[in-house]
């Protein structure tokens, strides 16, 4: 650190915001790269057929797919308008 | 039981030529016989980070298709006779390597060679994937740099998926974490991912940290591997990997900030 340095401001610990954004986005593209290739198509798909009976929105659908002992598990998550009759979830 | 050892990362640009070079001197000067091939067809470096560019008459190609033999194509090292380099192709035909082939002429070293270092090329298309597919052991080299570390990361989840050893179930590469181009001074200053940082993110052992060094760029304007050059940070650091990479047990250097005189604290610089 020169003379000068000294009198500049301090600046941020930007090598933190760095490791917490690694982490968040790693994270994140682990789970993607664990499902099948087929997920995204599958839930693709799940959308069209539910949209023919009911009107969903297209953020309501959630495909994941999980493990449970020595089972995987798809779990599929349909949130349906407020006035249908429907049960959610499946 | 030879062994393939490949030199990956994602990114370009953050060492790993470097690191093949430094790595395959490393071993053959502790009396290994050692081959180091460049799988980056169509962008050939290696040879010049070896210093051998003008002795290159065959490549790995060449061996590849039946134009020439193997040993026709092995360009020994001038400085160490236990050592090769096969070189890549300058050709555009980016499907040139197949993997048939590349197993083959793998297998044809295996008999000669201790260690087969495979020197990547960068990014996760066919030559990469082949760099990896044979590997029994993997330096994924990364800079303490965002960028670098998510495509590590992704290379991190191939190497457990799309190589042989992960499809036959014969158990996990080896994977090892080679931090290039640190600077503990900006590290201490909080501008700079430190190892202990880039070790939890990724969760993979360290094999070494190279530091910021001028050495690296003379090095490889002359053609020789930086860690021929004993004086050098780089050269030492990259020493002691190849030490651990053969099981010494060898504690970390230049991890902490260069001491600096009063003068050049109260002048800055350096």
């Amino acid at each position: 650190m020169g003379l000068l340095d000294l009198f500049r401001s301090k600046q941020k610990n930007t090598a933190n915001l760095a490791k917490q954004r690694l982490q968040i986005i790693i994270a994140q593209g682990r789970v993607e790269r664990g499902g099948p290739d087929y997920l995204p198509m599958l839930k693709r798909e799940l959308l069209e057929v539910i949209r023919k009976y009911v009107h969903v929105d297209p953020d309501a659908v959630e495909v994941n797919l999980g493990t449970e002992g020595d089972h995987e598990v798809l779990e599929m998550n349909v949130v349906l308008p407020e006035r249908s009759n429907g049960s959610a979830g499946a | 039981m030879s062994e393939v050892i490949v030199v990956t990362s994602g990114k370009g640009g953050v060492g790993k030529t470097t690191t093949s070079a430094s790595i395959a001197m490393g071993l053959a000067r502790r009396g290994h016989k050692v081959v180091v091939i460049d799988f980056d067809v169509g962008l050939r470096n290696l040879d010049l980070i070896m210093g051998c560019e003008r002795r290159v008459v065959y490549d790995f190609v060449n061996v590849i298709n039946g134009d020439c033999t193997l040993k026709q194509a092995l360009i020994k090292d001038k400085r160490q006779e236990n050592l090769s380099i096969l070189a890549a192709s300058q050709t555009r035909d980016k499907d040139a390597l197949t993997q048939e082939g590349v197993e083959r002429v793998l297998n044809e070293l295996r008999e000669e060679f201790d260690y087969i270092i495979c020197d990547s090329p960068a990014g996760i298309e066919k030559g990469a994937f082949l760099a990896m597919y044979f590997a029994d052991r993997a330096v994924v080299v990364v800079n303490p740099e965002v960028s670098s570390v998510r495509d590590s990361d992704r290379i991190l989840g191939l190497l457990a998926s799309k190589t042989r050893r992960a499809e036959s179930g014969d158990g996990k590469i080896a994977e090892h974490l080679l931090l290039t181009r640190y600077s503990a001074k900006r590290v201490a200053d909080g501008d700079m991912l430190s190892l202990k940082d880039v070790e939890e993110i990724l969760g993979i052992q360290v094999l070494g940290v190279i530091p910021e060094s001028e050495e690296v760029l003379q090095s490889s304007n002359s053609g020789n591997p930086v860690i021929l050059d004993a004086d050098s940070n780089a050269g030492q650091a990259y020493d002691d990997a190849v030490a651990r990479l053969l099981g010494e047990n060898r504690p970390l250097r230049f991890m902490e900030p260069e001491k600096k005189g009063l003068l050049k604290r109260l002048f800055g610089g350096g």
